[in-house]
């Protein structure tokens, strides 16, 4: 492809340099999304009619995180606190600060029926569909 | 003045010793942070979905190598639509200064992360040598 278009058009090293910019532009790019992700970081399971969510939230008590589903939608709020101790950094990579995610779930949820459980820094929020939207199965008439 | 505490950085964990794990779980490099106070230096790691029973701290003349192993949750009837994160092991080794009183760690686990305190050594007394004078 390259030997061809030197042949058409002539040598252009900045034609070759721009190509050579985008390519690894979209390789670093691909990278980037994969490492600055947003907190906390949400895993989605499908159950027949229930869906759950769990969260990596390290270092926040459950009484720190809010909580709130809204038709299809499901608010994860809360706050981690920063050291305050004076101190000397050497190393800060855990974020913290306050945090909101809305996460879209693939169904209406009934906001009655929600289980939420906490254990070693995991989140766990199981949430069902109401009953009047799961599908029906209708019987044909022979 | 500030005390030495560096990381072997991003290192494949599995290769550490040379030997390679039975497991076959993924390994990630927790994120830590290392600050210093008036009289010890604080680690604190994040290792979410790692109880207090499954944190393995070693000590090896300067090499302080931390792992957590996950306790694995089947997730029956269930199939993962979305993932942002992936379930493992953690593993990251730090180099410690010579300094630390390597006697008075102290290590705890709540809420997923690891905190461990690592008090500094009472500094060494400068000794004075008299001269003889013969």
């Amino acid at each position: 492809m390259l030997l061809s278009e030197f042949g058409r058009i002539g040598f252009d090293p900045f034609l070759e340099m721009r190509r050579m910019q985008q390519e690894v532009n979209q390789r670093l790019g691909g990278l980037r999304t994969s490492t600055a992700q947003e907190f906390p970081p949400v895993n989605l399971w499908l159950g027949e009619n229930s869906v759950a969510l769990t969260a990596e939230l390290p270092g926040i008590a459950p009484d720190d995180v809010d909580l709130t589903v809204r038709e299809n939608t499901l608010t994860l709020k809360g706050e981690r606190k920063a050291q305050d101790e004076t101190s000397v950094w050497h190393r800060r990579e855990r974020p913290n600060g306050r945090f909101s995610r809305t996460v879209q779930l693939p169904f209406r949820v009934d906001p009655e029926q929600v289980e939420a459980r906490f254990a070693n820094g995991l989140l766990e929020v199981e949430l069902h569909r109401p009953e009047s939207d799961r599908p029906r199965k209708i019987q044909i008439k022979g | 003045m500030a005390q030495e505490l560096q990381t072997t950085d991003r290192q494949v964990p599995n290769t550490l010793d040379g030997s390679e794990r039975t497991r076959s779980r993924q390994v990630f490099v927790p994120r830590a942070d290392i600050y210093e106070t008036q009289d010890q230096v604080v680690l604190l790691v994040d290792m979410p979905g790692v109880a207090s029973d499954g944190v393995d701290i070693t000590l090896e003349k300067r090499t302080l190598a931390i792992r957590g192993y996950a306790t694995e949750q089947p997730r029956e009837h269930y199939r993962q639509i979305y993932a942002e994160y992936g379930a493992g092991d953690y593993e990251r080794v730090f180099t410690l200064s010579e300094d630390i009183d390597r006697e008075g760690i102290e290590a705890s686990q709540k809420d997923g992360v690891l905190r461990l305190l690592l008090p500094k050594a009472a500094p060494a007394k400068a000794r004075k040598i008299e001269l003889k004078t013969a």
